[in-house]
């Protein structure tokens, strides 16, 4: 199977969003081996024509009512925010697209 | 009265010989007595305890009708949000956070007048099998305060172990109700995927994530299901279907003419000794109490581990993304210039423990473009093989058995650094969890060459939770009146208990 | 050296794609109930869904999907008998949970057309835009870049995010790729978000206002040399806001992917923002190394499948397609194509045609709506359906002005009150005192006045020098300010000074 190497685990944690130190990197890339080498099992029994089931429950169409109901008060929403202003969620500076 | 099963104290209360407030302030008298050594709870709430005690009591006084548990105290696993109770599920990434609504379970509980006396300790986000994982510190497990008292809810089981509270919530998603239920001896259910309301349980695996009573007896942990279960708007997994009638299937323990099916693949190799022979006199019991045990095979139970160690981490890759730095929480490296890109970055790393960061790292992998086919998509597919294996189980027997673990509480720190054998812990309970089914723990006897309890798992077909309680309350009158007392009698005393 | 539009399309073909994001007009948003309402105070329309709490766990609005399914039907597609959501995962501070919540590989509706007409020298020229799904999505927060120069994102110390707007349902209709337009691509961008717009509207399930964000377009687009079989790179522009922009981005964007080609540069794939004030795109973020969006099934949502008896019931309630209800009421009303055109372009169909069903003469009611109520609007910077003056208001207007109550005159100035804001015609009439003098001694006495003012002009008049008559009736009308009806004034004046009054 394939090893990954501290770039492979750097890009994941890029991704992910985890800024990783490179000892970290490096322990976290032979333990992923170890692990993905046992989880690779799954693909000795996957063959075509098994459907796959991302769900237990066979449920279809749950909807709610386009009703609208209370929200939390702008105090209630905010209360847990590490910093905030003018009834806002106050953010660093946000590199990247414009939105 | 903390010794006693939690429909005896509801009963005491009802017929007057003690209050909720008297009942709860032994409970958190037990607590401060003895939570040092245990660590069972991450916060302790003596003010709203005590008055949600003293609404009980006045209701009571006023002649209202109550619920059956109305009174009884609770611990709540700290994966279960509670209006403006501090809610960390174990992580430091949500320490301090108050969250601003409850989740279903808790408003249920709180209607039916059961006492919150506060958060128990558990793995972060639920991933773990022996609570280390809590960056609030490990649990400790009664039976040898060595010893881990499963995980991930093992704040849950150690405080019902402890005597700190009769009743408890859990949550399993590979086995964190059950298997912490058979490493302290108590009784650990989880309910049909979909049962109850996951609305307010801080997602590990949302396809996975089921909550569900932990108690000491059968009985408790049916009447506390009752309570739970049921259809919820704000949950769109939730089934909208009656809830079992799991307390009349728990207080009639009938297993006459029932067929009991042993998991061929969930017995042998790998399972302790002692495990093995207590769960073969359960199965003689059973036996003998009018049930036909026969043998079941479910061959691809062998890849239900693996196929859990991908499902598991995608959708908890995921899940965990929302904890940024920007709404909630705590927030790391806010300096002049930095970016919310490495906020961000620096407070998952800081906030996030080891499995954390591992599972995520694994799930980041597993669903990225080019291996999605190879590892979640394979994951996907031996799902519908397990659930195909327990349709034709279920053909041949009404509910499967099996030990809940294949060992004993191990020792704190013995297997922190392996990952993978921490992982086989939960090999027989995370079939259940792939397929949605329910299955339940109980006390079945200590090992005899460790002196530690053992866990016996029934499962049974989704919806049909009741058959678990009759199981499960049948096996538990077999053993009580072998034992002349319950399993937790035997438990040594802790210091500084009155 | 910069190229011409000509020069451009006498060597290349653009290729386009244009992407629609629709903000749906549920009350409630997409997975929770909170409000939806535009332009509240900042997170009051929040609670733990929208701001991706722990714990908390999305429930689809039944509505959204009918709407979605509505414009599935609306656009010719095919309404998937299985559908999902799946997560999109990114991070993004406006994106409360960091991932989108957006249908993937199993999207409600698929393979769809819309056919557009365009005006050309060469005559009104057809094509059809082939649409290849519609799917429902979340929309994000909005940021507020606090410090920096201009309020935008680069060089902004930090931002204020605000939530109400997370969550709000999201229709996005994608296009396949349309070739062939050749020299009217921005044209065919333009009529097809315009016919789009038309048609959404006429579903009734959003606002479609491209200036409150609640339609926005991506254009894509590419050029390949003419004849040539292989696609060009191309780009896509994003924040083009209203139907102008279209067709000046997707011209921008030809005539700047032309410059690049023909100087033997490439043009790099990426994200482009429509500068409003220049008609020109600016780069935004590469897509060189494209994303890993991680997308998977949503495990907390179930499949939406709907049933033949659910969409059949929906399809039920389709109104009459814009293209033909425009045919329909142009031969009613007797319209000729320009003022069709105009009234089209104004955005008056739906208010001529509401005042029209009130009773109102279908030419007059135009004629107040395009004339002077367009006039207003343009002067405040709205439409005309957001002047304080309705459907009903005019028709008693064009009513009053026909059983001889008001003069169009005054009728001039009771619409003027009403958009002021004076009240109903009624009490604007009453409040400006608008009322048409018809008793007629009294505008005999004021006849009588002016003659006796005016004795030689009378006199002319009496000659037979009817010209002369304009200054008389306008002392008679000065008078009577303005309130009498100026043709029967005339009419009293030459009968009174023996003229023949036709
Ligand atoms: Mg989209
Ligand atoms: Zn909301």
């Amino acid at each position: 199977m394939s090893t990954l190497s501290r770039s492979d685990v750097a890009h994941l944690a890029r991704l992910a969003r985890i800024d990783m130190t490179d000892p970290e990197l490096d322990s976290l890339a032979s333990e992923l081996d170890v692990i993905l080498e046992a989880v690779a099992r799954v693909q000795e029994v996957a063959t075509p024509d098994i459907v796959p089931t991302s769900h237990p429950l066979p449920l279809r169409n749950v909807t709610r009512p386009d009703v609208v109901v209370p929200s939390l008060s702008p105090e209630a929403a905010l209360s847990g925010a590490p910093a905030s202003e003018e009834q806002r969620f106050r953010v660093p500076q946000i590199l990247g697209e414009e939105a | 009265m903390i010794t006693h099963a939690a429909h005896e104290m509801a009963s005491a209360m009802q017929a007057g010989e003690i209050t909720s407030v008297e009942l709860t302030q032994a409970h958190l008298d037990r607590i401060s007595a003895v939570d040092s050594q245990v660590h069972a709870f991450l916060h302790v709430d003596t003010e709203g305890a005590l008055s949600q005690a003293k609404s009980v009591d006045d209701a009571r006084a006023r002649g209202e009708k109550v619920g059956p548990l109305a009174g009884v105290p609770l611990a709540l696993k700290d994966v279960m949000v509670q209006k403006g109770i501090p809610t960390t599920a174990g992580s430091k990434i949500l320490e301090g956070w108050r969250p601003p609504y409850d989740a279903t379970v808790v408003s249920k509980m709180k209607s039916a007048g059961i006492v919150i006396l506060g958060k128990t300790n558990m793995d972060e986000f639920a991933m773990g099998s022996s609570t280390e994982n809590s960056a609030y510190g490990p649990t400790h497990n009664p039976w040898d305060l060595t010893r881990i008292p499963g995980g991930s809810g093992g704040g849950s089981s150690a405080s019902l172990a402890a005597f700190q509270a009769p009743l408890a919530i859990g949550t399993d998603t590979g086995g964190s109700i059950r298997q912490p239920a058979a490493v302290t001896g108590t009784v650990g259910v989880k309910p049909t995927y979909g049962g109850v309301s996951r609305y307010g349980l801080i997602a590990f695996s949302s396809s996975l994530d089921q909550a569900g009573p932990c108690a000491r007896t059968v009985l408790d942990a049916a009447l506390l299901h009752e309570v739970i279960a049921g259809h919820d708007i704000h949950d769109a997994t939730s089934i909208d279907a009656p809830v079992p009638q799991v307390v009349q299937a728990a207080r009639s323990g009938d297993v006459k003419g029932m067929k009991i099916g042993v998991v061929k693949e969930l017995n042998g190799d790998g399972y302790q000794a002692g495990v093995r022979s207590r769960f073969e006199e359960s199965l003689e019991l059973l036996a003998k109490a009018g049930a036909e045990i026969v043998e079941v095979s479910c061959p691809n139970f062998e890849y239900a581990l693996a196929a859990y160690y991908l499902i598991a981490p995608s959708e908890c890759s995921s899940n965990l993304a929302r904890f940024d730095a920007m709404r909630y929480g705590i927030r790391v490296g806010d300096e002049d210039g930095a970016s919310a890109e490495s906020v961000m970055n620096l407070t998952r790393e800081v906030g996030f423990g080891r499995e954390v960061k591992r599972r995520i790292i694994l799930g980041t992998y597993a669903l990225s473009s080019g291996y999605f086919d190879a590892y979640y998509g394979s994951a996907q597919k031996v799902r519908t093989l397990i659930m195909q294996d327990f349709n034709s189980a279920f053909g041949k027997a009404d509910v499967l058995v099996s030990p809940t673990c294949p060992t004993t509480a191990f020792k704190i720190g013995e297997k922190a650094n392996d990952p993978l054998a921490m992982y086989l812990n939960d090999i027989a309970t995370i079939p259940v969890n792939m397929a949605g089914i329910g299955g339940m723990s109980l006390p079945c006897g200590l090992a005899p060459e460790d002196g530690l309890p053992v866990g016996f798992q029934v499962m049974a077909p989704a919806m049909q939770d009741q058959r678990m309680y009759s199981v499960g309350a049948a096996l538990e009158a077999s053993l009580l009146s072998q034992w002349g007392a319950p399993l937790l009698s035997q438990i040594p005393a802790l210091a500084g208990a009155k | 050296m910069s190229l011409t539009y000509e020069d451009v399309i006498a060597k290349y073909e653009p290729v386009l794609g244009l992407e629609v994001h629709v903000e749906l007009n549920t009350h409630s948003k997409m997975f929770c109930g909170c409000s939806t309402i535009f332009g509240g105070e900042p997170n009051t329309q929040t609670c733990p869904v929208c701001l991706g709490m722990p714990g908390a766990l999305p429930v689809v609005n039944e509505k959204a999907i009918e709407s979605s399914i509505l414009i599935g039907l609306a656009l010719n597609c095919s309404i998937a008998p299985f559908s999902r959501f799946s997560r999109k995962n990114y991070f993004y501070p406006d994106m409360p949970k960091n991932f989108q919540i957006s249908q993937y590989d199993e999207p409600i509706c698929v393979n769809g057309y819309l056919d557009v007409e365009i005006d050309t020298d060469e005559g009104i020229k057809k094509f059809r835009v082939e649409i290849e799904r519609v799917h429902m999505e979340e929309d994000t927060g909005k940021s507020l870049h606090v410090g920096g120069a201009t309020g935008r994102i680069h060089g902004a110390d930090y931002s204020l995010l605000d939530y109400n707007r997370a969550g709000i349902p999201l229709v996005e209709i994608v296009t396949k790729i349309v070739p062939g337009t050749g020299k009217y691509a921005p044209e065919v961008a333009k009529a097809y978000v315009a016919e789009l717009r038309d048609i959404l509207r006429s579903l009734g399930v959003s606002d479609v206002r491209m200036e409150q964000g609640s339609l926005r377009c991506d254009a894509n687009v590419s050029l390949r040399l003419i004849g040539a079989e292989t696609l060009g790179t191309r780009s896509e522009t994003k924040n083009v806001n209203s139907l102008r922009s279209v067709e000046r981005a997707v011209r921008g964007e030809m005539i700047r992917h032309a410059e690049l080609l023909n100087k033997g540069e490439r043009v790099v794939q990426e994200t482009r923002h429509f500068q409003e004030e220049s008609g020109l795109t600016r780069s935004g973020r590469s897509k060189e190394q494209a994303e890993d969006y991680r997308y998977f099934p949503e495990p907390d949502l179930v499949p939406v499948a709907p049933d033949a008896a659910w969409i059949e019931t929906l399809r039920a309630t389709l109104p009459e397609q814009p293209t033909l209800r425009r045919k329909r009421l142009q031969t009613e009303w007797s319209v000729p194509d320009k003022e069709m055109a105009a009234m089209i372009n104004a955005d008056a169909l739906d208010i001529v045609e509401a005042t029209v069903k009130l009773g109102a003469d279908p030419t007059r009611a135009r004629g107040w709506w395009i004339g002077e109520s367009s006039r207003f609007a343009k002067e405040q910077g709205i439409t005309i359906a957001d002047l304080s003056i309705s459907p009903t208001d005019v028709a008693q207007i064009v009513a009053l002005v026909a059983n001889g109550e008001l003069t169009d005159k005054l009728a001039r100035q009771v619409v003027e009150g009403v958009i002021a804001g004076e009240g109903a015609p009624a009490s604007v009439i009453e409040s400006r005192g608008l009322k048409v003098v018809s008793d007629e001694s009294a505008l005999m006495a004021a006849i009588e006045r002016a003659i006796a003012a005016q004795p030689e002009t009378a006199e002319k008049i009496r000659n037979g020098h009817i010209p002369a008559a304009g200054a008389l009736i306008g002392a008679v009308m000065k008078e009577t300010k303005g309130q009498a009806d100026a043709a029967r004034v005339r009419e009293l004046l030459l009968g009174h000074l023996g003229q023949p009054t036709t």
